[in-house]
C-alpha cells in the first residue's frame, strides 16, 4: 500500500523536475545589468536612498512657529 | 530495473541537467557585475516614531497602501490599526486566538486579516460602524505563517502544512493549493504584476508559482536552514530571501539561480524579516541579534544598521512610496525611521 503511495509521489517529484529542467536561463551578466539599471533609474525617487529633507518628513512631529 | 529505481535515476539525472544549465549561463556573479557601480550612501536613519500600545511581543506588521495606515499583530491577542503620521492608534481588533503569527492590509484599505497556532486566517472589515470579521478560511492543516490580499475578494497564505492557497473571500473556499515544499512554509510575497509568488519554507527552499494554474515553476536552493522571510525587488526579476543560517541571498528568476549572498562572519543571528527601499538598492533585514541590518542589494555590502530595539526585529515594512522603514520587535514596541 505504502508502496503505490511512494510511486504516486516519486513520479510527482520527477514531473516538478522535468519541468524546472526546461526553463529557459538568462545570463547572470545580462540580468545583473538589467537589475542595475533598474536601482540606477529609480534610484532618485528613492527617499531612503536620497535622504528625506525635515520640512517634507510626515513623520516628524511639525513644530509650529509663529511671530508675535 | 524497478519502476522506482528508474524513477530515481531519472531524478537524480534531471537535478545534473539543472545545475549544468545554471552554470551553463553563470559568467558573472552579482557582486563582480557591480563592480563598476557607485557605492550606496552610507545610510544613517533615526527613528522618527516609537509606537507604544501592543502588551507583548510583536509577530507582523503591515503598511497600507495609503502609505500612512498600519496594521501590526501582537500576541497580546490584537491587532492594532495605526495612524503613522502622529503615532495614535485608529483602530484594535481583538483577536480571537493570541497566537497570531502574521497580518495584512488589502490594498483597498477596506480589509484586514490575521492568522497563526489557530490554523485560520480571519478577515476583517474595517469599514463597517464596527469592525467585522467577514470570513474566517479554515482548511489549513498547520499554522498560518503569512497572508497576502491580492485583492478584496481574494488572498494567499502560507501555512506550516507546508502548502500555500489562494482563497476565494466571497466563498471562503480555497480556489487553488500550491503542493511542493517538504518543510513548513513561512513566509510569501506576491509579484508586482500579480501574476506569481514566491514562499520560502523550513525545507531551506524558496519556490516560484504561478498564481492562476498552481504550477511550481521554479526552486532555489542555496540555503542551509528555515526561510523565514522572501521579497520580490521591485523590478519583478529577483527575489531576496532571509534566513536562520543567518544569511540573506538574492535569486535572479531568469537566470534561476542565486547571484548574490549578504552575509557577514560577525553576524550570527537569524534573518526574521526582510523589506526593500522603492529602487530595490537597498535590504533591510531584522535579526534575532535586536538590530536591523541595511545591506546594499547590488554590491552585497552592509551600508548602515537600525538599533534600538530591546529584542529580536520580528518585522519590517517599508510603505509603497519607500518614505521609511518600519520595524517591529519582540520589544513590543514599533519603530519609524528614515
Amino acid at each position: 500500500m505504502s508502496g503505490s503511495s511512494n510511486i504516486v509521489a516519486m513520479k510527482k517529484i520527477v514531473q516538478q523536475l522535468r519541468f524546472e529542467a526546461n526553463i529557459n536561463r538568462v545570463k547572470v551578466s545580462q540580468a545583473a545589468a538589467e537589475l542595475q539599471q533598474f536601482c540606477i533609474q529609480n534610484a532618485l525617487q528613492d527617499p531612503l536612498l536620497t535622504g528625506v529633507s525635515s520640512s517634507t518628513n510626515p513623520f516628524r512631529t511639525q513644530k509650529v512657529c509663529s511671530f508675535l | 530495473m524497478g519502476e522506482m529505481e528508474q524513477m530515481k535515476k531519472e531524478a537524480e539525472a534531471l537535478k545534473t541537467q539543472i545545475e549544468a544549465a545554471r552554470k551553463a549561463v553563470h559568467d558573472t556573479d552579482m557582486a563582480s557585475a557591480a563592480a563598476g557601480v557607485a557605492p550606496a550612501p552610507q545610510v544613517q536613519l533615526k527613528t522618527r516614531k516609537t509606537l507604544k500600545g501592543h502588551l507583548a511581543k510583536i509577530y507582523a506588521m503591515h503598511w497600507s497602501t495609503d502609505n500612512r495606515l498600519m496594521v501590526s499583530a501582537s500576541q497580546d491577542g490584537k491587532l492594532l490599526i495605526w495612524d503613522s503620521h502622529s503615532g495614535n492608534k485608529v483602530n484594535a481588533v481583538p483577536l480571537k486566538s493570541s497566537w497570531v503569527m502574521t497580518c495584512a492590509y488589502a490594498p483597498s484599505g477596506n480589509l484586514v486579516a490575521s492568522g497563526g497556532l489557530d490554523n485560520m486566517c480571519t478577515v476583517y472589515n474595517l469599514k463597517t460602524p464596527v469592525i467585522k470579521t467577514v470570513k474566517e478560511l479554515d482548511a489549513h492543516t498547520g499554522y498560518l505563517s503569512c497572508a497576502r490580499f491580492l485583492s478584496d475578494t481574494e488572498i494567499l497564505t502560507s501555512s506550516g502544512d507546508t502548502t500555500c492557497a489562494l482563497w476565494d473571500l466571497e466563498t471562503g473556499k480555497q480556489k487553488t493549493v500550491f503542493l511542493n515544499h517538504v518543510g513548513d512554509c513561512m513566509c510569501l510575497s506576491l509579484s508586482p504584476d500579480m501574476n506569481s509568488f514566491v514562499s520560502g519554507a523550513c525545507d531551506s527552499l524558496a519556490k516560484l508559482w504561478d498564481v492562476r494554474d498552481g504550477q511550481c515553476k521554479q526552486t532555489f536552493q542555496g540555503h542551509t536552514s528555515d526561510i523565514n522571510a522572501i521579497s520580490f525587488i521591485p523590478s519583478g526579476n529577483a527575489i531576496i530571501t532571509g534566513s536562520d543560517d543567518c544569511t540573506c541571498k538574492m535569486y535572479d528568476i531568469r537566470a534561476d539561480q542565486e547571484v548574490i549572498c549578504y552575509q557577514d562572519a560577525a553576524l550570527n543571528s537569524g534573518v526574521t524579516s526582510l523589506a526593500l527601499s522603492t529602487s530595490g538598492r537597498l535590504i533591510f533585514a531584522g535579526y534575532d541579534d535586536f538590530n536591523c541590518n541595511i545591506w546594499d542589494s547590488l554590491k552585497g555590502e552592509k551600508v548602515g544598521v537600525l538599533s534600538g530595539h530591546d529584542n529580536r526585529v520580528s518585522c519590517t515594512g517599508v510603505p509603497e512610496d519607500g518614505m521609511c522603514v518600519c520595524t517591529g520587535s519582540w520589544d513590543s514596541f514599533l519603530k519609524i525611521w528614515n
